[in-house]
This record gives C-alpha cells, sequence and structure tokens, in this order.
C-alpha cells in the first residue's frame, strides 16, 4: 500500500514544521510515507487567475507525482480541493484525464485522512492551551471537511476550544486576491484578527497554511502574541507532550 | 441613468471600492443589514427542517425550466393572453424603453408609480419616463429613499442598505419640507402618506415579476410593504417588466420557490403579501386595472442559453442571499460593483448580460473565491465557479494584465520542473537575506507593497521540506510503528471499494 505526501509549495517552501509534523504523526499509526520529488505546485494560483495552460503545466507534476500511489495526503483543503479541478482541465486530454480522475478520489486533506481513512479521532495527545479554530473556505465550503477537525481537536486533552465569531468568513486570502485588491483583502484580515482578539485565545489552529500565513501576518503586523499553528503541528506537539 | 451610476462606471473596481473602504456609515450600514439578514436566512433554513432537500428541489426545477425555456414561454404568453394581458417582447433595453414609452403616449399618461423592479433599474427606465416628462415614483420605501438620493440600488432586496437612518432622516426631511426625527415610525409615516397620493394620481402602475407561472399565465409579487398590491390595483393601466428567465412551470413549482425565496433573503417563512396576477380586472372584480401589458425582457439574458458554464445564472431567483454572505460585499457594499446588480450574482451577471467582457472584466477580480455565495445560494448556483470562468475568458481574450501574464509564463516555467522548482526556491533563500528580519519582511515595496500594508510576511525556510526529507524519512523509519491490523483493514476495505468504482469519499 503506497500513500504518498502532497506537501503542497507552502509548506514545502515556508512551514516545512507542518510537513514534519503530519508525517511523524502519521508514523505512530505505521503509515509508511513516501514523497515523490517531482511534485511542486497544485496549479491553484494560475487556475484561480484564469491561466489555464499554466495551471496544466503544474498538475502534470503532480499529476505524475501520485500515479501510482494508493492514497495521497496533504496538509491544505484548498490544495486538495484544486485536485478536483483536474478532470475538468483535462477533459480534452484523454491521456491525463484518466489518472486526473484517480488522483481525485484517491487524495485526502490531513483529517480527513486521519478520521476518515485511519479512523483515528483521538491521538492521545494534551495542549493545555485556549485554543480557537479558523475553518478555512474551500476546505469547509468545497471538500466539505467539518467534523473531522472537530473530532480531533475535541479528543485533546486540557485543549479548551473557544469558538470564533463570525468563523466562516473567509480571512481574505483568495490567493492572488491579496495581491490584487490589496484594500478589500486587508479589510477582511483585519476584521478576522479583531475577532481573534475578541476570543483571547491563546492559539489560532487551521488547516491551510495560505490562510494561517494571512492571518499570522495581520496578527504580527498589530504584535498579536496568538500563537498560529496546522493542527498537525498542535496534534504533534501534544503527542509529545502526553 | 443617475450621476452616481454614470461615475462609478467609469472607474474600475479596485478604485470605487476604495470610496466604500473610507466610508464608514456605509461599512457600519451594510454590516448590520447583512448580519440580520444572514442570520435571518440561518435561522429560517434550520427551523425548515429538510433545506438541503428543499434547495436541491429548487435548482432542479430552474435547471428544467431553463433547459425548456421556450416551451414554457410559449406557454405563459399564449395562456396570458388568453387571459386578456397584452404581451410584448423587447429584446434589449432601448426596445424595452421604447415599449413602455409607447404604451404611456397611448394611454397620455403623465405619472407612473413604480413598486420595485430589479429589471427597471437594468433599463434606466425612470431617467427614460422622466425625460419624456412623466413623472415617475417608486414606492418601495428603499427605493423610493435612493430615489429621492438619485442613486442606484445597493442590494438586489434591500436598495437603501448603504444608509442608516440618520442619513434617511435628512433625504426625507429634506422632501417633507420640515425637520423629522429619524424615527423609523415617523419616517414611514410620512412616506405612506406621500405615497397613499400618488397612488391614486397615477396613470399607470408598474411592477417587476418574481415569477411567472407558465401553466395559467399568472405572475405571481412577493413584498412587504403592501405597495405593490396597490401599483398593481389602483392606476387603470398595468406594466409589469418581466426578466424572460422569471418562468416557473406550475403553481405547485411555487410553493418550492415561496419556501426558498422569503427564507433566503430575509429569514422570513413568507412575506408580508404575496399576490397571483392572471390578467386585468374582469366584470365581477371589486378592483384591478382595465388594462395590462406583459414586457418580457431579454437584454443579454439569451446569451448564456447553451453556454455551459453560465446557463445557471438563469436560475437565479434574485434573493440576494449571496450578497448577505459574501464577506467582500460586507467591506465596499454594492455601488462598488458598478452595475445594476451587485455582489457575487452581479460580479458574474453584469459582464454575463452585457457580453462585453472588455468593460467589465474587472470586478471578478473583486472576489476571493471563498464560496460563501455557493453556500447561500437557494438553487446552488456556482457562482465561486463562474467567477474564474470569467476570469479565464478574460485570459483567453488576451485581455489579461500584462505583469500578471508575464508572471503566470514565469509561474509555469517554475512549477513545470521539480529542478526548476528547486532552484526558484533556492533563489529565494539567498534573495531574501537582505530584507529579512527574525523571520519576517516588512518591506512595503514592489510586490510586497499591498500584502506589507495590512501585514508582514514570512520568510523562506532556510531549508525546505524536501532538502530535509531525507533526513527525516531516515528518522521516520525508527520511529514507525506497526501498523494495527484494523487501520490496515479499514485501509484495504477503501482500496477494494475504489476498485469496484464504488464509496467514494466526500
Amino acid at each position: 500500500m503506497k500513500v504518498s505526501l502532497f506537501i503542497t509549495c507552502l509548506s514545502d517552501a515556508i512551514y516545512p514544521k507542518v510537513g514534519e509534523a503530519m508525517a511523524r504523526l502519521l508514523a505512530r499509526y505505521g503509515v509508511e510515507l513516501e514523497f515523490p520529488k517531482v511534485q511542486t505546485c497544485c496549479g491553484q494560483p494560475s487556475y484561480n487567475s484564469g491561466y489555464w495552460d499554466e495551471t496544466r503545466a503544474a498538475a502534470k507534476t503532480i499529476l505524475k507525482a501520485f500515479n501510482n500511489s494508493d492514497f495521497v495526503v496533504a496538509p491544505s483543503g484548498s490544495c486538495t480541493y484544486m485536485i478536483h479541478h483536474y478532470p475538468e482541465l483535462f477533459k480534452d486530454e484523454p491521456e491525463w484525464l484518466e489518472s486526473a480522475r484517480r488522483l481525485e478520489q484517491k487524495t485526502y486533506e490531513f483529517t480527513q485522512f486521519m478520521v476518515q481513512v485511519l479512523g483515528v479521532t483521538d491521538v492521545g495527545a494534551s495542549f493545555p492551551h485556549t485554543v480557537t479554530y479558523h475553518p478555512s473556505c474551500h476546505g469547509t465550503r468545497l471538500l466539505g471537511v467539518k467534523e473531522e477537525p472537530m473530532k480531533l481537536l475535541g479528543s485533546v486533552k486540557g485543549l479548551q476550544l473557544v469558538p470564533l465569531p463570525f468563523a466562516e468568513d473567509c480571512c481574505g486570502f483568495g490567493g492572488t486576491f491579496a495581491v490584487k485588491m490589496p484594500d478589500i483583502s486587508g479589510a477582511m484580515v483585519t476584521e478576522k484578527v479583531d475577532h481573534i482578539r475578541e476570543t483571547e485565545a491563546e492559539v489560532l489552529v487551521g488547516l491551510d497554511m495560505a490562510c494561517l500565513m494571512n492571518i499570522a501576518g495581520n496578527l504580527r503586523y498589530r504584535k498579536e502574541p496568538v500563537r498560529v499553528m496546522h493542527l498537525a503541528e498542535l496534534l504533534y506537539e501534544g503527542v509529545k507532550h502526553a | 441613468m443617475t450621476a452616481v451610476h454614470t461615475h462609478s462606471m467609469n472607474q474600475k473596481v479596485k478604485k470605487r471600492a476604495e470610496l466604500a473602504l473610507n466610508d464608514d456609515f456605509l461599512r457600519n450600514a451594510v454590516r448590520f443589514t447583512t448580519e440580520r439578514l444572514r442570520n435571518g436566512k440561518r435561522t429560517a433554513s434550520e427551523q425548515h427542517g429538510n433545506w438541503e432537500e428543499w434547495r436541491e428541489r429548487g435548482r432542479q426545477i430552474r435547471l428544467h425550466t431553463i433547459a425548456h425555456l421556450d416551451y414554457y414561454l410559449n406557454l405563459f404568453v399564449e395562456n396570458a393572453r388568453a387571459n386578456g394581458v397584452h404581451i410584448h417582447f423587447a429584446d434589449t433595453a432601448v426596445d424595452a424603453v421604447r415599449i413602455t414609452l409607447d404604451i404611456a403616449a397611448h394611454n397620455q399618461a403623465r405619472s407612473v408609480v413604480k413598486s420595485k423592479s430589479m429589471v427597471s433599474e437594468e433599463l434606466h427606465l425612470n431617467q427614460a419616463l422622466e425625460g419624456a416628462d412623466i413623472e415617475t415614483i417608486e414606492s418601495d420605501l428603499g427605493e423610493y429613499i435612493i430615489q429621492l438620493a438619485g442613486e442606484a440600488p445597493s442590494h438586489i432586496v434591500i436598495p437603501a442598505i448603504h444608509k442608516n437612518r440618520y442619513q434617511i432622516a435628512e433625504l426625507l426631511s429634506k422632501e417633507a419640507g420640515e425637520e423629522l426625527s429619524a424615527d423609523t415610525t415617523i419616517l414611514a409615516g410620512f412616506v405612506r402618506k406621500k405615497l397613499c397620493e400618488k397612488f391614486l394620481e397615477a396613470d399607470i402602475g408598474m411592477t417587476g415579476c418574481n415569477f411567472a407561472i407558465a401553466e395559467t399565465g399568472s405572475m405571481v409579487l412577493f413584498e412587504n410593504e403592501g405597495n405593490a398590491r396597490m401599483v398593481s390595483t389602483l392606476p387603470k393601466t398595468q406594466i409589469t417588466l418581466m426578466g424572460m428567465e422569471r418562468i416557473i412551470p406550475s403553481w405547485t413549482d411555487l410553493e418550492v420557490m415561496a419556501t426558498l425565496l422569503p427564507r433566503s433573503a430575509t429569514g422570513q417563512k413568507l412575506t408580508m403579501y404575496m399576490s397571483g396576477i392572471s390578467g386585468p380586472r374582469r366584470s365581477q372584480d371589486a378592483d384591478g386595472p382595465e388594462e395590462m401589458h406583459i414586457i418580457i425582457v431579454d437584454n443579454g439574458r439569451s446569451l448564456q442559453l447553451g453556454n455551459p458554464e453560465f446557463q445557471e445564472l438563469l436560475n437565479c431567483i434574485r434573493c440576494g442571499a449571496c450578497l448577505n454572505a459574501c464577506p467582500v460585499y460586507r467591506h465596499i457594499g454594492g455601488h462598488a460593483y458598478g452595475g445594476t446588480y451587485s455582489g457575487p450574482i452581479g460580479a458574474v451577471l453584469t459582464p454575463a448580460l452585457h457580453g462585453n467582457i472588455e468593460e467589465w472584466n474587472d470586478i471578478a477580480s473583486a472576489s476571493s473565491l471563498c464560496g460563501a455565495c455557493y453556500e447561500a445560494c437557494p438553487v446552488k448556483i456556482p457562482l465561486h465557479d463562474m467567477l474564474v470562468y470569467l476570469r479565464r475568458r478574460k485570459v483567453e481574450a488576451g485581455q489579461g494584465d500584462k505583469l500578471e501574464t508575464i508572471g503566470m509564463k514565469g509561474f509555469a516555467a517554475v512549477v513545470s520542473s521539480s529542478k526548476r522548482f528547486v532552484a526558484a526556491i533556492r533563489l529565494g533563500q539567498i534573495a531574501q537575506k537582505a530584507v529579512v528580519r527574525k523571520g519576517e519582511i516588512t518591506l512595503k515595496l514592489g510586490p510586497l507593497k499591498g500584502w506589507n500594508t495590512y501585514r508582514v510576511a514570512p520568510s523562506l525556510a532556510n531549508k525546505s521540506f524536501r532538502r530535509h526529507w531525507n533526513t527525516l524519512a531516515h528518522e521516520l523509519e525508527q520511529e514507525r510503528k506497526v501498523m494495527h491490523p484494523d487501520i490496515l483493514s479499514r485501509m484495504e476495505t477503501i482500496l477494494a471499494d475504489r476498485r469496484k468504482g464504488g464509496m467514494q469519499h466526500e
């Protein structure tokens, strides 16, 4: 059984600790991860901007990387959801279409993989802190990841989950949107951080490093001491301390 | 066309959004009301109990009707004509305006009283009527307010959503010629009295149309103020403006729409008034117009028919739920979108109806593609996908931003090969040394200017994941536990099911 790691470019280049935490956590359940180095980026920046030829160039590296995998797991809901666009992107390229369809079926976001595939909701972690959770839009709305993170967070000892007001509102990242419409995006992330402050939580946790990079950027800009973590990092830290 | 409207159309969305972002009155007013509406919608759909099933039913009704629009439109027209209604077809906004003016001239009309109609806004009909020296009064409270302000509606359902009650009191005081206090009862009382006179005087009543029922040739209006009922019963002549896609097959289908529309729009189980009108006054009727006209307006709608990416736009029932859910609309309001329709539906509908992608192709960029619109939509229109299709259409037409196009070519070159991808990360790691302080970049220059005006940027890791992998893989080898047989069997079952073409994860 071949389980492959789809690291996503942000975790690869900026947040390698997220991939590492995920890999170490999965090793505790006997999952042997394989990391195909031909993978680059899922192509979301160009897809969302309307540059689909460019997107296909990126997507092909992902299709090649995971062609022989049985399961693919990624620390991002939006990159996982991007794979769901591949059949549409390759509808006129039969030599890629079949592998695109198979990849869509076998790719899981991290918490989906933990809960749906491994059947694990309690990793035995302890994390005695107040935590608030930002549900990223693509993971929640489009991929349908709602219960899984709640189950995993709910089983962590000592963790006090504080509900985030207007949690479902987008943080304002939106890829190139943050660069093209900086003031609208800035208004959105400012409001998101206002709500995070209201919770008085010590830690903000999420499932997507793009959104967390955006929110953390505004938190740091405003010198707010909130710690920002991917759920895989939180769980792994909690397991080490348990 | 109002002054505000002309002004805003000459600018791009970014500039218009900037105006809104600097207007705290507007932002507070929009936030306050959209929050109330979306909370109302959430409660109403939860209390309904089977919301998702009804939503799917609504979608199916709309998909079916639009797929057979020619048939149902014919059926509607035949039945309405049999009921004594004059039916007119308008291909364009200009045609619809001309037909309206002809009817007015034929009836020697001096005044028109209107209930809210977004189609009328689309045609800029009020300006045309006033140009022909016909007094035109909007009778929906919100619409009346923005008419006084000389503005366009900034929301499909709540036209004056961007104004607070103090601003409204100021406008109405000017009209009253006396100081009215900012008390909603007093303000509404003034408007009611004023409009009552107008209802009785008007030669023509004009309404929009929420749904047109094919099986009986009837049209249905949803409203809360009772003004549409006055408009459609008191004046001698009635004109209904109807988008050609407003059709549903039967009264049974209306039950589904009447369940979805008010709950999605305002969180109401039903609006205060729901009127079904099947024709002019009959001899046994106590009231109603002597003459009734329905103008069926195309104005770019048929351009969507047969287009697999945009046809579902015609399924829209104009509830405004996508506006209330949209985090961008929340901050910039409706006027920033520049067209008649605003919010996510407007961002897609405006360019689609105009078929002129160059003039309108910037508004699709004003979205983070979060999908809140799709989630809120009672007939599940995939607006977030359509926004991407619009962006792609722009790129394919060679109208992409020059710098962005070069950037995307570079992106493709880098990500199409892992060697170049690795080299690019290395290059970034070296280049950032000049600007990184404590793992952060605060420089407000070049591409980082927009980002760093509101945030700090993270630095690239000293060692990428892939460079660390060989060491990590070795450590994982030591740490890895033996897989529990239950987990192994779960995974094998999933694989086996997948091979059978069965169970799929979400």
